[in-house]
């Protein structure tokens, strides 16, 4: 089995997600016998299931990746209990630096974290580690964005049940 | 910035060469320089139409289709409609003022669940330039929302806005909700977001989706026309 990886800047622009799993399917299907996307819609509109389909390539279940790690029912609870919910898991919270100050271009106009945060009210961790300093970093991060901090852990779980079932298929 | 363009002094520049440098200025975000130009076209005889279209949505234009390109990114389009705004805020007083019709009205906001409004604000911002009246509703509308502000305002348009996939199909329910009332026809239904696209907008039985602001002015303009004409 091999993880291949596509890069995490992605997220800030989904519609370039289609495209850049299409060109790895192209590579990769010669090469293996099964190939499945561990990405969930991600913010593509569906873009990225019809890319999905011209491969016969299934992908993790849910609209956005924290549904795969919380579940996509704790997540829409969650969002209609505050739809002003900012989210960030273990990667997010690793690469803020790089993926939502300099990807949003707050590092260099601060002035614009009203236009992209001004209708956000808290930050919500999805933690997958049980990391004190990755908590602690989530903090700060809430503190920079001036949100109300909450921490919810959800460990690999599903993550790993959506995987398993998968490979049960292929093997099956 | 460079020493030549430090020592630029914007009221020394030809009409020509001054709405030239403020499309630089808009494409850099300089807020300053762009209120201190529209100033300085004013005070020499321009009217405030003629400022807005020739030198702030000309700008605009050249922002929104190299966005459309991949050439500017989401930061960028946020400073230019921030300087633009600068503009605006001087001229839109004198073109309230002015008494003069406008093109149309246009009700719009975020759907139901979303509270993602740069888009919208995007939208908003040049139907106003194209001389739209616009009613902003803000973020995370119901449908009864809408349909009340339908009724109290009377716009030729309404025009729904969402980033999440999650929300995106609540505009089918204000959709359905409008053709319950019975009151459907009566406007145009405009979609935006990013995740949407044209079949999703037929889907929901908007009359048009509209990929980016520019885009939303052009159609709005045409299909606002066909309903005066209709």
């Amino acid at each position: 089995m091999q993880v291949q990886c596509l890069p995490a800047e992605l997220h800030n622009r989904p519609g370039k997600i289609p495209g850049a799993v299409r060109t790895e399917l192209e590579k990769r299907q010669v090469e293996f016998a099964h190939i499945f996307v561990a990405y969930a819609d991600c913010g593509t509109g569906g873009a990225l299931d019809k890319t999905l389909a011209e491969f016969g390539v299934e992908r993790l279940p849910g609209a956005h990746c924290y549904d795969f790690y919380a579940g996509a029912s704790e997540i829409a609870a969650l969002s209609a209990d505050e739809p002003g919910t900012f989210y960030l898991t273990d990667f997010l919270t690793r690469h803020f630096e790089r993926l939502v100050k300099k990807g949003l271009g707050l590092d260099q106009h601060p002035e614009l974290m009203t236009t992209y945060f001004g209708n956000y009210k808290r930050l919500v961790y999805l933690s997958q580690s049980e990391s004190q300093e990755l908590e602690a970093a989530a903090r700060r991060h809430a503190d920079y964005l001036g949100l109300e901090y909450v921490h919810r852990h959800t460990g690999l779980a599903q993550v790993d049940r959506e995987l398993g079932e998968q490979v049960i298929q292929w093997l099956n | 910035m460079s020493q030549e363009e430090e020592d630029i002094v914007l009221a020394e520049l030809p009409d020509d060469e001054l709405v030239e440098q403020m499309f630089d200025d808009l494409y850099d975000g300089l807020a300053d320089e762009i209120a201190e130009g529209t100033q300085i076209l004013l005070d020499r005889g321009w009217d405030a139409k003629r400022v807005l279209d020739e030198a702030l949505v000309g700008g605009m234009n050249i922002v929104g289709v190299d966005f459309r390109d991949g050439i500017l990114f989401v930061p960028e389009v946020l400073l230019a409609a921030n300087a633009m705004k600068a503009g605006m805020a001087i001229l839109q007083p004198i073109l309230t003022a002015s008494g003069a019709e406008p093109v149309g009205k246009m009700v719009i906001g975020t759907v139901k669940g979303d509270i993602h409004d740069i888009g919208k604000n995007l939208v908003g911002m040049m139907m106003e330039g194209a001389g739209f009246e616009v009613v902003d509703l803000g973020i995370n509308n119901d449908a009864e929302t809408y349909i009340a502000a339908l009724r109290e305002h009377k716009p030729n348009i309404l025009g729904m806005s969402a980033l999440l996939t999650t929300t995106m199909p609540y505009m089918k329910v204000v959709v359905d909700t409008m053709i319950e009332e019975g009151i459907r026809d009566d406007f145009i239904v405009l979609v935006g977001g990013a995740p949407l696209n044209e079949e999703f907008g037929d889907a929901v039985g908007a009359d048009a989706y509209c990929r980016d602001a520019a885009t939303a002015v052009e159609v709005a303009k045409k299909l606002v026309l066909e309903q005066r004409a209709s």
